[in-house]
């Protein structure tokens, strides 16, 4: 095993990472936000990232790598700068789903499951994003955008394409921009001397 | 149409564009429910929940006061809130976690009370990206504001809540998989006994798991008190829930209505909610509670919207959800669809469930691109067979948890509704609607 040098992940995600350990009585529930958080970075968990993530969090770079390939989310491969997420399940098939990525794909000129050459996009079918009151429905890097049609699909690549809609949608791997403000405001031992007056003063009314 | 007068429960914010802030929270009653709780012992508030009937409104349907009461006595307990809402067609969590993130919050810090948690975690689906941005925001202002923390309102009680995000599994909606991916670990279902986490849950530490709407209720009951709950309602399902309406109507949307005292057709039909079947075509069926419940027809639209009333009819209001299909829905595709979303979703772990996902996918397949036998029908059938024995509602279960269970529900509805439509796909050799 190679003594990994760190140095990968910048330090402001390191600094948010340990906090993110803070939280969980145990180090190992912080993985999946870490996760989001290199890719945050990166887009994708490379494997320097990877590494560090299982130094994070006491784990081996296998078990990290286990874990982060179980869910959707987590990319062991490079994406593209924008993933378009185009849901085809039930409600939005029955409202032109599969018509629409028909569409989606002649625009940006690639199947479903690949990246464009210039590294823009990544198309992807997606299960249901919980947005059906407006399908057929898409996401752009987790951000929402419905009753998609051909005409307006074409005008959202368009101001992807022209950095105007930075704003509403950021590069693949943002998940979060609101951070926490301070990490756990009670230690243990409170918590522990409260539930047991609590629980002596329910033991005394009965 | 009975479109009763019942207030709103958990939309009555949703009408103002800054419903997410705590300055309308506060300027609407917010977090007064919470203060009532806190002056009431824990038992008081607990009494009060299970007296209402709070149906789980994740999809399973179990009373919420009498989860908590199944908690195991220790030192170390857990409140976790699922807000991983992915049951395909189901999107009314994902509204209230976007537009009153605040209500879901004081919901969860009266349940903690009730039950004394240590923490709380709340659990949302990762895809959620605003969802995540408003719950945290809420979450960091009404830490500002001393509703949570170290001695919330001088009461004496203090708790920590933590927003955690999934990272794209539909698996991990079930509870114990949640657990599991909270723990950092894939979403594997846990095989049980342990039945409820309520023995054994996070970190093996006793633990009460809770549904995002089902907490979101907790506020307006603390402050209007169980009696106006529960004459909401009728039966064991009390109260209104919230209905996510999607496919084939003009409405498509999410609509709080009273328990029992609302039909499907109501809620299909009515303009205050979906309006009908654009260009006025004819009911084929509707999917009552999520992609895992059985179908309806048309026949079965005065239903009342009441959780014992759809049992009793064959199918279930799980998960809030109800897709409509009109007639010009191939229901051939709409089953395959359904299947290759529990195929794509299944964790692997059951035999039946990852290979019969599969198979089941792909002669259906077949049979919508023309390429199917007459003998696929009942080889379909079989197959469903061996994944919940019987093929009955509720299913017999073969697997660690539901989602295998779940899988035979829309194949075997659109079979038993609809058979002519697979044997015209055999016959003509394709797909009659095109």
């Amino acid at each position: 095993m190679t003594p990994s040098g760190g140095g990968h992940l910048s330090e402001d995600i390191v600094a948010r990472a340990r906090e993110l350990v803070g939280l969980y009585p145990h180090p190992r529930s912080a993985l999946i936000p870490i996760c989001h958080l290199a890719q945050e970075q990166d887009g994708w968990l490379c494997p320097e990232a990877i590494d560090e993530i299982a130094e994070l969090v006491g784990l081996t770079p296998a078990e990290v790598l286990g874990t982060a390939s179980f869910y959707e989310m987590l990319h062991t491969e490079p994406v593209g700068t924008y993933v378009v997420s185009v849901c085809t399940n039930i409600a939005c098939m029955l409202r032109g789903a599969y018509e629409l990525l028909d569409h989606i794909e002649g625009t940006l000129g690639i199947r479903s499951g690949a990246t464009t050459a210039d590294g823009m996009f990544t198309l992807e079918e997606t299960e249901c994003i919980a947005d059906c009151g407006r399908a057929p429905c898409l996401a752009v890097n987790h951000r929402f955008v419905g009753d998609v049609t051909p005409q307006s699909f074409d005008t959202l690549v368009d101001g992807l394409r022209a950095g105007t809609l930075a704003d509403d949608i950021p590069r693949h791997g943002t998940l979060v921009r609101v951070r926490r403000q301070g990490g756990l405001r009670v230690d243990e031992t409170t918590i522990r001397s409260e539930r047991e007056a609590a629980a002596a003063t329910a033991g005394g009314q009965a | 149409m009975a479109v009763t007068e019942a207030p709103r429960i958990v939309t009555s914010r949703l009408e103002y564009d800054d419903s997410f802030t705590l300055e309308r929270y506060l300027a609407t009653g917010g977090y007064d429910g919470l203060r009532k709780a806190l002056g009431m012992s824990p038992e008081e508030v607990a009494h009060e929940v299970d007296a209402v009937s709070l149906l789980g409104r994740g999809g399973a349907g179990f009373p919420a006061g009498r989860k908590w009461s199944m908690l195991r006595k220790a030192a170390t307990t857990y409140l976790v809130v699922n807000g991983d809402e992915s049951e395909p067609a189901t999107f009314k969590d994902h509204l209230l976690i976007e537009r009153d993130p605040h209500q879901l919050i004081e919901g969860v810090l009266i349940a903690a009370y009730a039950i004394q948690a240590s923490r709380a975690f709340i659990y949302v689906r990762g895809e959620f990206a605003l969802g995540l941005e408003r719950v945290q925001s809420a979450l960091n202002d009404a830490y500002e504001h001393g509703a949570v923390g170290r001695d919330i309102f001088g009461s004496g009680f203090s708790i920590d809540v933590v927003v955690h995000p999934g990272a794209g599994a539909y698996i991990c909606g079930e509870e114990t998989a949640l657990l599991e991916s909270l723990e950092g670990k894939r979403g594997f279902p846990r095989i049980k006994p342990p039945y409820f986490p309520a023995a054994i849950g996070l970190y093996g530490e006793p633990t009460v798991v809770n549904n995002v709407e089902t907490l979101s209720n907790l506020p307006w009951v603390m402050l209007n008190g169980s009696e106006a709950f529960t004459a909401l309602g009728a039966g064991r399902s009390t109260g209104t829930r919230l209905f996510a309406l999607a496919g084939h109507v003009r409405n498509p949307g999410v609509y709080e209505v009273e328990m029992v005292k609302t039909t499907f057709r109501d809620l299909v039909f009515a303009p205050v909610f979906g309006g009908g079947i654009p260009g006025d075509r004819e009911l084929k069926a509707i999917i009552p509670g999520g992609v895992s419940a059985p179908w309806f027809g048309p026949q079965h639209l005065d239903l009342p919207l009441g959780q014992d009333e759809v049992g009793e009819a064959g199918s279930m209001l799980g998960s809030g959800s109800i897709v409509v299909m009109d007639d010009t829905t191939c229901v051939v595709r709409a089953a395959w669809r359904i299947t290759r979303f529990f195929w794509r979703e299944s964790c692997g772990q059951c035999t039946p469930c990852r290979e019969g996902s599969g198979w089941l996918e792909k002669i259906l397949r077949r049979i919508e691109d023309g390429e199917g036998l007459e003998a696929d029908v009942d080889l379909l059938m079989d197959v469903c067979d061996n994944l919940a024995p019987g093929v009955s509602w509720p299913p017999q279960q073969t697997t660690i948890c539901v989602l295998g269970s779940s899988i035979p529900s829309s194949i075997a509805s659109a079979i038993r509704m609809c058979r002519d439509d697979f044997l015209v796909h055999v016959k003509d050799g394709g797909c009659p609607y095109g």
